[in-house]
C-alpha cells in the first residue's frame, strides 16, 4: 500500500507556489521562504481544521448516544433489562418490550442479505469478468442509478407491485413446497416479514454489487492472466484468484449494505405489516425498529412510552454499533497472513 | 457589487413590510382536520391578508407545542380532560367533525349491504370472530355471499382516528375495554397495521376479506366499501353527513367540561356511532393577546363561513347553537394577563 512520497509531495508545493504570488503581491524580497512559512504555517491550520472536523463526528456520536441514553431515562428505569426480552407493547397500559422490533429488524436484514450477496456477487462478476465491453458502462450505470432511488418509493413498489405478487403466486407456491415449514405458515397476504426482506435485499444490492465490481476490477490483470495461461477456466480464476483478492473489499460492501438493511425505514414501513406480534412464520406481519418509530414517534404521548421510542432508537444504535465493530475487527484479522 | 447588495436590503426590508402589514398566526397539531384548516386559511388569508401557519405534526405533537408555548393554538382529535386542562391553563372547544367508517373488501358485498353492531364489530378486531361466515355475522347478514378467512387492518401510526374507534369500542364491548382500551395506538390483538389513511386503505383494498377503518372523506374519495352500523337507538345507519350531525345534535355540550364530550354511541335514531371532533386548544391567559385575538377572528370566520369548504371536504361543521355555545366560553375563559377578555374583539 506504499504509495510514492513525490506523488503526496508534488500538490502542496504546487499550492504553496500557486499561492505565494496571490498572498504576497508587494516585497520581491526573500519570496521562497515568506512561502515556504506560509506553506508551514497553512500546512498546521489544514491539519487543526481537517482534525476539527474529524473529531466533530467523535463528539457528534458521543453526544448522541448519551442523548438517546438520557431521554430513554424513564423506560430505562420502568423495564430494565427486561425491555429487551418482552414483546408486549401496549401504549394504553404504557407496558413496553423490544423483543418483537429487535427481531424483526435482525430476521429482515438477514432475509436481505441472503438474497442480496448472491445476486450481487453474481452481476459483479459479471459486469467485471464476463460482460462484453460494449454492455458495461451501461449496466453499471443502470446499477448505481437503482442505489440513488429514494427508498419511499421502493416502498410504494413494494407495496403496490412485489405484494400483490407474493400474494398471488411466490407466497403459495412456497406454501405448497415447504409448507410444512413453521417459516411459511399462515395465510399469504403479501404483506409481512418476506416481502420486507425481500425489498431491502433490492434496496442493497446495488450498493453491494457496484462496490463488489470495483473490487474485482482492482484484481490485477497479471494475477488473472497468470491464471488463465495456466489453464484455469473463468469460474476457477474467479474462485481461486478474484475472490480471494477481493475478499475484504467484498466484506466491505457487504457491510455497506448490512448497514442500509438495518436502518433501512420507509421501505420497510410500507410492506413488513407493522404488527407488534412474535412470528415463525415469514408470511406473519412484524415490525422492525426503524418502522416503529416512523409509525409511532409523532403521536407518542406519555414519557414512558416515548422514552421507550427512544430507547429502541438506541438499541438500533448499539446494534449497529456491535456489528460495525465486529465487521471491523474481523477484516483486520482478515487481512493479515492472507492479503495479496 | 455595492448596487446588487443596496436592492437586496431593499428588497428584504420590504419583505419585512409585508410581513408586518398581515400578520402570522400559528398553530399545529392533528393531521385529520390539516385539509379544512389549510383551505380555511387559504380563503381567510385572501379577505384579510392575515396568515396561518398550521404544522400537522400529529395530536400529541400539538398539545405538547400549545403547552410549551411556541404555537398560538394547538390541535387535538382527542379532548383532554377537564382536570388536565386545568392543570396546563388550557381552554378547549371543537372546531369541526367527521366520521370513522369500518371499510371493507369482500367480493359480491357492495357499499352500504354489510351489517354490523357493536359486538360483531369488537368481536372481528379483537380476534374472537376470524371467519365472514360466522353465524353472528350471517345473522345480521341474511342472503348476503359472506365466506372466507377475515384479516383485520389497522392504522400502524399512532392517530385521532384510532383514538375515536377504540373508544367506541371501549364504550360497547366490556371485552375490549378489559383486553385492549382506548388510545392513539393500542395493542391490536390481530391483524396488520397500514400507515395513515392511505396504508390502511391500501390494505384492504389489496387483500381480499379485510376489514379496516378509515376516516369519512378517505372512504368516499376512494369509493371505499363501507358498511352499515347499529347505533345506540338499535337502527342500522349508513355513514353520512347527516348521521354525523345527528350524532353532534345528541351531544350535551353545555355541559360537559371543557367541550370533552366524545361523540361515540351517541343516542339518537339517525347518529353514526363512530363520530369525533376536532378539538382547538389555546391558553387561558394569554401571553400576546392581539396573537390570541387574531386566532379568535379567524376561528369565528371558521364557524360563520367555513360550513361551505368544509362539507366540500366531507367534514361535518359544527352546528351554529354548538358555536354560539363556543363563543360565550371564548369571553368568559380567554383572558389577557390583566383579566381583561379577548372576544368579543374590538
Amino acid at each position: 500500500m506504499a504509495r510514492p512520497l513525490t506523488a503526496v509531495d508534488a500538490p502542496e508545493t504546487a499550492v504553496a507556489e500557486a499561492a505565494s504570488p496571490a498572498a504576497m503581491p508587494a516585497p520581491p524580497a526573500a519570496p521562497r521562504v515568506r512561502a515556504g512559512l506560509m506553506a508551514r504555517f497553512g500546512d498546521r491550520a489544514y491539519r487543526g481544521f481537517t482534525a476539527t472536523f474529524a473529531l466533530g463526528i467523535l463528539l457528534l456520536l458521543g453526544s448522541m448516544f448519551l442523548m438517546l441514553w438520557r431521554e430513554s431515562g424513564p423506560a430505562l428505569d420502568a423495564f430494565g433489562w427486561g425491555f429487551l426480552t418482552s414483546a408486549g407493547w401496549n401504549p394504553v397500559t404504557e407496558e413496553f418490550g423490544a423483543l418483537v422490533a429487535v427481531s424483526g429488524t435482525l430476521v429482515s436484514t438477514v432475509i436481505a442479505l441472503l438474497v442480496a450477496v448472491p445476486i450481487s456477487l453474481g452481476i459483479a462478476l459479471f459486469l467485471a469478468e464476463i460482460s462484453p465491453r460494449r454492455l458495461r458502462t451501461p449496466l453499471g450505470v443502470a446499477i448505481e442509478l437503482l442505489a440513488a432511488i429514494p427508498s419511499i418509493v421502493y416502498g410504494m413498489w413494494g407495496l403496490f407491485v412485489l405484494a400483490p405478487l407474493m400474494s398471488d403466486h411466490v407466497q403459495p407456491a412456497l406454501q405448497t413446497v415447504f409448507g410444512f415449514l413453521p417459516l411459511f405458515s399462515g395465510p399469504p397476504m403479501g404483506i409481512g416479514m418476506l416481502t420486507a426482506g425481500l425489498v431491502l435485499a433490492l434496496m442493497i444490492v446495488p450498493f453491494i454489487a457496484s462496490v463488489t465490481r470495483d473490487v474485482f476490477l482492482m484484481v490485477p490483470t497479471t494475477l488473472k492472466e497468470s491464471a488463465y495461461g495456466l489453464g484455469c477456466t473463468t469460474w476457477e480464476v474467479v474462485r481461486d484468484v478474484m475472490i480471494p483478492y477481493g475478499r475484504k473489499g467484498i466484506f466491505g460492501a457487504v457491510f455497506l449494505g448490512l448497514g442500509r438493511a438495518l436502518g433501512e425505514t420507509m421501505a420497510v414501513t410500507f410492506v413488513i405489516g407493522n404488527a407488534h406480534r412474535l412470528s415463525s412464520s415469514l408470511f406473519a406481519p412484524g415490525n422492525s425498529i426503524a418502522s416503529t418509530l416512523a409509525n409511532e414517534f409523532t403521536e407518542a404521548d406519555g414519557d414512558v412510552y416515548l422514552a421507550a421510542l427512544i430507547e429502541l432508537g438506541l438499541i438500533l444504535f448499539a446494534i449497529t454499533f456491535v456489528i460495525i465493530g465486529l465487521a471491523q475487527l474481523w477484516m483486520r484479522r482478515m487481512a493479515g497472513p492472507g492479503k495479496a | 457589487m455595492t448596487r446588487t447588495l443596496a436592492s437586496l436590503a431593499a428588497a428584504l426590508l420590504l419583505c419585512a413590510g409585508t410581513a408586518q402589514a398581515g400578520s402570522t398566526i400559528t398553530g399545529a397539531g392533528a393531521t385529520f382536520p390539516y385539509p379544512i384548516y389549510a383551505k380555511w386559511a387559504h380563503a381567510y388569508n385572501a379577505q384579510t391578508g392575515v396568515k396561518l401557519n398550521y404544522q400537522s405534526i400529529g395530536s400529541g405533537g400539538g398539545v405538547k407545542q400549545i403547552k410549551a408555548g411556541t404555537v398560538d393554538f394547538g390541535a387535538s382529535d382527542a379532548p383532554l380532560s377537564a382536570a388536565e386542562l386545568k392543570e396546563a391553563g388550557l381552554v378547549q372547544f371543537p372546531m369541526v367533525m367527521g366520521g370513522v367508517v369500518p371499510v371493507v373488501n369482500l367480493g359480491g358485498v357492495g357499499p352500504g349491504r354489510l351489517k354490523l353492531d357493536a359486538a360483531t364489530l369488537a368481536g372481528i378486531f379483537q380476534g374472537t370472530i376470524t371467519r365472514w361466515n360466522d353465524p353472528a355475522i350471517a345473522a345480521l347478514n341474511p342472503g348476503l355471499p359472506l365466506a372466507g378467512a377475515i384479516t383485520v387492518v389497522h392504522r400502524a401510526d399512532g392517530s385521532g382516528t384510532t383514538w375515536i374507534f377504540t373508544n367506541y369500542l371501549t364504550k360497547v364491548s366490556q371485552r375490549w375495554a378489559g383486553a385492549v382500551g382506548t388510545g392513539k395506538s393500542v395493542s391490536w390483538p390481530v391483524g396488520v397495521g397500514g400507515k395513515g389513511n392511505e396504508g390502511v386503505a391500501a390494505f384492504v383494498t389489496k387483500l381480499s376479506g379485510a376489514i379496516g377503518y378509515v376516516e369519512y372523506a378517505y372512504a368516499l374519495q376512494n369509493k371505499m366499501t363501507t358498511v352499515q352500523l347499529k347505533n345506540r337507538g338499535g337502527n342500522f345507519v349508513a355513514p353520512t353527513a347527516s348521521a354525523f350531525q345527528a350524532a353532534a345534535a345528541g351531544a350535551d355540550w353545555a355541559h360537559a367540561g371543557g367541550f370533552s364530550v366524545v361523540l361515540t354511541d351517541q343516542p339518537g335514531a339517525q347518529a353514526w356511532p363512530i363520530t369525533g371532533a376536532s378539538f382547538i386548544l389555546m391558553h387561558a391567559k394569554q401571553r400576546r393577546p392581539e396573537q390570541g385575538v387574531q386566532v379568535l377572528k379567524f376561528l369565528d370566520w371558521a364557524y360563520r363561513n367555513g360550513g361551505a369548504p368544509a362539507m366540500a371536504l366531507d367534514y361535518v361543521p359544527m352546528p351554529a347553537a354548538v358555536a354560539d355555545l363556543v363563543r360565550a366560553t371564548w369571553t368568559a375563559a380567554i383572558k389577557t394577563q390583566d383579566g381583561a377578555p379577548l372576544w368579543p374583539a374590538r
